[in-house]
């Protein structure tokens, strides 16, 4: 091992080509996985932000939010299932809202609701709000006044919260009444009335299992209602499984290219050292520790290759968050190095067979 | 003591429906502190009797003990132990790692077996010492002489303190007076350790710095 490290250390440059198009990869694995955290943070943030367990939907909504109707009566119902704590409601308006001193109108979703949930504090006043940090780009500070959807209800932005958008668009969170005037005045045929909400969060009894009660909670209401946990609740939303599924695939395709460079890449630099590992056999090197030299040597070159990449793309991140949804998660530039160590043990071991069959007689003669 | 032993050894290779005997019933001793001298013309057989000496080749046929081992069977992992701590080679092209100072060179030898601690360090700087080295340990090959590489191969060769020294043409790239420099401290150094070698060699001329030469011959050693 000592060997191949001094290899890396004293000849770096051999190594540069296919260190190079490893931070090119890395930077892509990045910019995706950037890209897609964004995008998904930014589309369900008013669902994860929800603690309790469950969400209910009108079972002819099909998840949907915004196509969902529960009305008190089946509130009632869904209290009283055994194993139901506590039910709140829910209900989201898709809107433009006018920002002072801004000339563009801000793309917003106002969240009407009861109670308070991680990081959302209890609703505030008639006629206020607490404002997604993201609508600070379209210009909105606390104490502004937003005139909301198209007959301009004005709302007064409370304060901040954070990481609690729907699709997209930054959340005004507001007591229901609020939310149900602004939602009348955007679309007037979805009025709803007194009561009535999108959705509940409904907490469990402690102890009790979140799908049990998910599917008393449908029995009880006779099959009015799809009851989702909140993880599933989140992935319904529209566009979100695809999204996942697209980026995931793109990602893992870049991880499968890293793999290839590194093993074209440790597969010719072998061929080159047959000479040298013969040598090496002869003077009592085993195939195990030049195998692990080369292993070595391919993880050494994805890791520094990752932090270049990394550095690169975290240089270059608050550019992109303006124009786009980026977020560069920890836990994402974490799996993306372990990916990429990964790709690097398994495309290395591309070389094991040719190391294996390397004779060390041929350094004789 | 005897260092090398070979007995009725044969060599056969198979190619396709023909058998090339390399090696025909080949029989030689060296005793410790013997350096014999194997002359013969290319393809007689010299490279293949120095292969199996050092454990690189297994034999068809015979029994091969070195430094009191019977190597003759030994697996794969057994002979990969065995170069490592009773045989030393030195090759004709002398094949130091390029990225390896002088003194790495010596030490990795001592790497491949689990023991590359202080002392291991200080013997490859004695040695080196001895070979007349002491201001050229930290140097790369490339920033090396010819005959200063051969000295460091012959250093590598002596590391691990083997009973056997298989040198494969040491002066094969070296005009007549670096030669003469080179068998004379392949001397020196074999025979102050009490360590056995076999010298393959086409040149004639160099042999008078062996104890015995010995002439192979169409993989047939003179008797």
């Amino acid at each position: 091992m000592k060997l191949a490290v001094r290899e890396l250390v004293r000849k770096p440059g051999r190594f540069a080509v296919a260190g190079t198009a490893l931070v090119v990869l890395t930077m892509l694995m990045l910019f995706l996985g950037g890209l897609l955290d964004g995008l998904y943070l930014g589309s369900t943030g008013v669902l994860r932000s929800q603690s309790a367990e469950l969400l209910v939907f009108s079972s002819d909504a099909r998840s949907s939010l915004v196509r969902s109707r529960i009305s008190p009566e089946v509130r009632a119902e869904v209290a009283a299932t055994p194993g139901v704590a506590a039910v709140s409601g829910l209900g989201v308006a898709l809107v433009g809202g006018t920002v002072p001193g801004e000339q563009d109108v801000a793309d917003i979703a106002v969240v009407g609701y009861e109670e308070p949930t991680d990081g959302i504090p209890a609703p505030p006043p008639s006629g206020e709000g607490w404002a997604d940090r993201s609508l600070e780009r379209s210009g909105v500070e606390p104490g502004d006044v937003l005139g909301l959807g198209p007959a301009r209800v004005p709302v007064r932005v409370a304060g901040w919260v954070e990481d609690a958008n729907y699709l997209q668009q930054g959340g005004l969170w507001v007591e229901p009444g609020t939310w149900r005037e602004v939602l009348a005045s955007a679309r007037p045929d979805s009025t709803l009335a007194e009561g009535t909400f999108q959705a509940l969060a409904v907490t469990v009894d402690p102890g009790a299992d979140p799908e049990a009660v998910a599917s008393a909670i449908d029995d009880a209401t006779g099959g009015a209602t799809g009851t989702l946990t909140r993880q599933a609740a989140v992935l319904s939303l529209p566009g979100i499984k695809e999204q996942n599924s697209t980026f995931a695939s793109i990602i893992g395709v870049t991880a499968f290219v890293a793999g290839l460079v590194i093993a074209l890449f440790f597969s010719l630099l072998t061929l080159e050292r047959t000479g040298m590992y013969a040598v090496l056999k002869a003077i009592g090197a085993s195939t195990r520790q030049i195998f692990t030299g080369v292993v070595v040597q391919a993880v050494a070159v994805a890791v520094i290759s990752f932090v270049f990449g990394a550095v690169v793309v975290h240089l270059v991140s608050p550019v992109l968050v303006s124009a786009l949804p980026f977020q560069l998660l920890p836990s994402r530039t974490a799996t993306t190095l372990v990916l990429l160590v990964i790709t690097a043990v398994i495309g290395s071991a591309v070389s094991l067979r040719r190391v294996v069959r390397i004779d060390p007689a041929s350094a004789i003669g | 003591m005897t260092a090398l032993e070979m007995r009725d050894v044969r060599k056969v290779y198979q190619s396709g429906a023909d058998q090339i005997v390399a090696l025909d019933h080949a029989t030689v001793t060296v005793g410790d502190d013997e350096i014999l001298a194997l002359v013969g013309p290319s393809g007689s057989g010299k490279t293949t009797l120095l292969s199996i000496a050092g454990g690189l080749l297994s034999p068809t046929e015979g029994s091969v003990v070195v430094g009191g081992q019977e190597i003759t069977r030994y697996s794969p992992r057994q002979l990969t132990e065995f170069r490592r701590t009773a045989v030393g080679f030195v090759f004709q092209s002398v094949n130091l790692v390029p990225f390896l100072t002088a003194r790495e060179n010596l030490l990795v030898v001592a790497e491949f077996g689990g023991r590359d601690g202080r002392r291991a360090r200080e013997r490859a700087e004695r040695l080196l010492g001895e070979l007349g080295l002491s201001d050229r340990m930290g140097n790369l090959p490339g920033q090396l002489s010819g005959g200063e590489r051969q000295r460091v191969a012959i250093g590598r060769a002596l590391m691990n303190e083997p009973a056997l020294v298989l040198i494969d043409e040491p002066t094969s790239a070296l005009d007549t007076r670096m030669g003469e420099q080179v068998m004379e401290l392949i001397v020196a150094e074999v025979k102050g350790r009490g360590t056995a070698a076999v010298i393959v060699t086409h040149d004639v001329r160099m042999t008078h710095y062996a104890d015995r030469t010995v002439q192979i011959t169409d993989g047939h050693l003179a008797a």
